[in-house]
């Protein structure tokens, strides 16, 4: 990438024209003696775009999580989000390494080619992967397969051995507070007890950026460093930092089936049932998940630009269009959330 | 380009925040459609009032179980919406009383507080208190949303009578003048759009307010001295990142490899951290607490990125022309600029936590990048909401905001909030459970 790709130098930033700040000089307010806050008169010369400003939050996190822990991990699928994430990280140490590993919860119903673009990320960077597998679970008979074959549920229990076998005090996650109603709740840095839950009645405020992970023995954080980021702003970033993606985010042809309004690829582990049939779409993801649960939306967007274009007028959240375990019920990310998952 | 502005709503049970919100992402086309639908079915369950059709607003925020049965808010629900000038980060607060801690989380880094009032109640006890936490955290922009005023039949009356008992409130409390607004959220009246049913209101809606104030980065940053607490230091050696090294070259570093050789990078050092005020230079002569050297920034990173320089709140890296001994808990300061190191603090307090905060009490303060121990000297008081005076107490429970007295095992570097934000807040922290006890703003006054 050439330095073109880069981020604006922040004197280019810094030497935009004012706002202008008297469109409040027509505000009819109440004449007062008050005491002025002390923050003088406004002077105001700095407007940071919203990227750099959700950018310089997210290192700040990543970088006191690294701080305050012993031995973080993040948890990579190799999702956009999680992608992010970990460039986020590239540049909150360069020049050195990334100083932890990441883990990847695998359910046996990954799609190939996101498994080799987390092994060559993780080649590139240099960086440990640790791989929990629901399918070992399977076969040795700790998990059982549930009857309507979908695997997101049966991630908990891997996850949460992992975590206590790695000893991870801290796992970073890409969920973002726009996603879900539930998630909407989530504190950037999430107490989480031995059982991984999640008491969202009784939460640890959060102030200012002062991030409290002081936990006891048994208890982890969970830590979301593109929690203030939308859809659209996580997009906008990856057009910006030329980051790299797997191919099925961009518009493929694929042989899928209509289910329940979602598009599911035809693969080893989803087929269609009678009445449904097989279709040639061009079709991209707008979510990562596992092949049986993950929609496909229709779409011709070829570039992250095209990308770009296409979400800032979608008029469906990208759950919605495309999570068919979310729509289980009303509650259904609380619930899961509440029992260890993220 | 957008910026990022960040605002907190509060007020008292039913005034109709969530209805307010839900409005505000609606009309300014934030809801999508599957969203919309999934609440519009909800709202037909359960007979929701209005003509057919009619959507609960409220269940929009209500993100928890619990919350949607008991129809109140429980926890602060952060919403994200944008219009072509700004995005902005929600935080829709809690009203009710026990829940008065999750408001102060969502208010700490807001730009502006929305405080609701319901036309027909006027100033309630939780107005006071929400807006002594506004006070207490120096929220720089008030605005008091005058709310269901289409109940007075868009009465000028009823809303300049709450206006000016709000504008009294706000005086007695030292609190920046309020814009006050009469709105209905139900109805969309000056949320979004101005009202035609409000003749008599000539100020800007809701959401042209919220577009238009300052943030407090833009406030405060040209008015403040460098400060950059230092979260780690920077120092690869051997563990360069792989794309430095001549086999893995490139994507990241750009430029800076075809000027600077891979071996440049292996006795790299530079001190990480975000930019807590001010600007920093290439070229500026630094302090460094707690070492008390002055030494000159030889370099800023932005990640690969060489930088002239930065302002608050940027994350960076500083490499420094002198080996300064500092780590985690050093701050970087303009020369000249820092205050004497402190092991005595006074500081107004919001109690979070459910167990009393008493003389003697053993905490651990967490302030910037330090934490240390340190003791309750003194209980000075707590604010009585009614008469908005200090009075006397042995102890500060639950939603109190009282004033303490602190003695550190360590100097810090803190300063009066009232002066530099960042550098005047602090948690206060149990020493065995790791529970957020309180939340801490220093006052004025060098008692050390």
């Amino acid at each position: 990438m050439t330095d073109t790709n880069l981020p604006p130098r922040v004197e280019e930033v810094a030497q935009r024209p004012s706002r202008n700040q008297d469109a409040q000089a027509g505000f009819e307010t109440p004449p007062s003696s008050a005491p002025q806050p002390s923050h003088g008169a406004p002077r105001p010369s700095q407007a940071l775009d919203t990227l750099d400003a959700l950018e310089a939050e997210a290192i700040h996190i990543i970088r006191e999580v690294v701080a305050e822990f012993e031995r973080p991990v993040l948890l990579f699928s190799g999702g956009k989000d999680s992608v992010v994430v970990l460039h986020l990280a590239t540049k909150a140490f360069w020049p050195a390494k990334v100083p932890f590993p990441v883990l990847h919860v695998d359910t046996g119903h990954n799609f190939p080619e996101v498994l080799r673009f987390r092994d060559e990320t993780v080649e590139r960077l240099g960086i440990r992967l640790e791989v929990a597998s629901v399918q070992d679970y399977l076969d040795d008979g700790r998990l059982q397969e549930r009857a309507d074959g979908t695997r997101n549920p049966l991630q908990t229990q891997p996850l949460l051995d992992a975590i206590a076998a790695g000893r991870h005090d801290a796992v970073f996650g890409g969920a973002r507070r726009d996603e879900d109603k539930a998630r909407a709740k989530e504190r950037i840095i999430s107490l989480r007890d031995e059982f991984g839950q999640w008491d969202p009645r009784n939460q640890r405020p959060e102030l200012w950026s002062l991030y409290n992970g002081r936990h006891t023995v048994g208890q982890h954080v969970r830590a979301f460093p593109i929690s203030n980021w939308t859809e659209l702003d996580v997009w906008r970033y990856i057009e910006r930092e030329q980051i790299s993606l797997p191919p099925l985010y961009f518009a493929h042809e694929r042989e899928v089936y209509a289910r329940d309004g979602m598009w599911l690829a035809v693969s080893d582990v989803s087929a269609p049932r009678a009445g449904e049939t097989i279709e040639r779409r061009t079709v991209r993801y707008r979510t990562v998940g596992d092949l049986s649960c993950t929609g496909a939306v229709l779409s011709d967007a070829a570039t992250v630009s095209d990308i770009v274009r296409e979400v800032a007028a979608s008029t469906l959240t990208e759950r919605g269009a495309t999570r068919a375990d979310d729509r289980l019920s009303e509650a259904a990310m609380e619930d899961r959330k509440k029992d260890g998952y993220f | 380009m957008s910026t990022l502005f960040r605002f907190a709503t509060a007020g008292s049970v039913d005034d109709g925040k969530s209805t307010l919100v839900g409005r505000l992402l609606h009309d300014s086309k934030a809801i999508l459609a599957d969203q919309l639908e999934s609440v519009a079915r909800t709202s037909a369950e359960r007979g929701f009032g209005g003509e057919p059709g009619a959507i609960d607003f409220a269940l929009l925020t209500d993100g928890l179980r619990a919350e949607r049965e008991q129809g109140i808010t429980i926890d602060v629900a952060y919403r994200y919406f944008s219009t072509g000038r700004r995005s902005f980060i929600l935080a829709d607060c809690p009203g009710h009383v026990q829940y008065t801690r999750n408001m102060v989380t969502g208010s700490a880094t807001a730009d502006a507080v929305v405080v609701l009032v319901d036309v027909r109640n006027g100033v309630l006890e939780q107005t006071r208190r929400h807006l002594a936490v506004v006070q207490l955290l120096r929220v720089p922009h008030v605005i008091v949303a005058v709310n269901k005023i289409d109940l007075t039949g868009y009465d000028r009356a009823a809303f300049e009578a709450v206006a000016a008992d709000v504008a009294a409130l706000a005086r007695d409390l030292g609190l920046p003048d309020a814009h006050t607004i009469p709105v209905s959220a139900l109805a969309g009246d000056n949320v979004v759009e101005r009202s035609a049913n409000t003749p008599w209101y000539d100020g800007p809606s809701l959401l042209e307010l919220l577009e238009e104030l300052a943030t407090i980065d833009e406030l405060e940053t040209d008015l403040e001295a460098l400060r950059l607490p230092v979260q780690l230091v920077i120092r690869p050696q051997g563990a360069l990142s792989p794309e430095l090294t001549s086999a893995g070259r490139g994507a990241s570093a750009g430029e800076r490899l075809e000027t600077q050789p891979q071996d440049d990078f292996r006795d790299y050092r530079a001190f990480a951290g975000r930019i807590e005020s001010g600007t920093v230079r290439v070229g500026d002569a630094v302090e460094v607490f707690p070492a008390g050297i002055t030494t000159t920034v030889v370099g800023i990173d932005r990640g690969p990125l060489a930088v002239d320089e930065a302002s608050a709140p940027l994350s960076v890296s500083l490499r420094l022309a002198d080996p300064v001994d500092a780590a985690r808990g050093a701050v970087i300061a303009a020369s000249g600029s820092l205050p004497r190191p402190r092991r005595e603090i006074e500081a107004d307090v919001f109690q979070l936590d459910g167990r009393p905060l008493t003389t003697g009490s053993r905490v651990l303060v967490k302030h910037g990048t330090s934490t240390v121990q340190a003791l309750v000297t003194d209980i000075r008081g707590r604010l009585d909401l009614d008469t908005l005076e200090t009075t006397p107490t042995a102890a500060l429970e639950t939603n109190d905001i009282g004033l303490v007295r602190l003695k550190l095992a360590a100097d810090l570097a803190v300063e009066p909030y009232a002066a530099h934000r960042r550098a005047g807040a602090f948690l206060v922290i149990h020493p065995h459970d790791g529970a957020t006890l309180a939340a801490g703003i220093v006052t004025e006054g060098d008692t050390a």
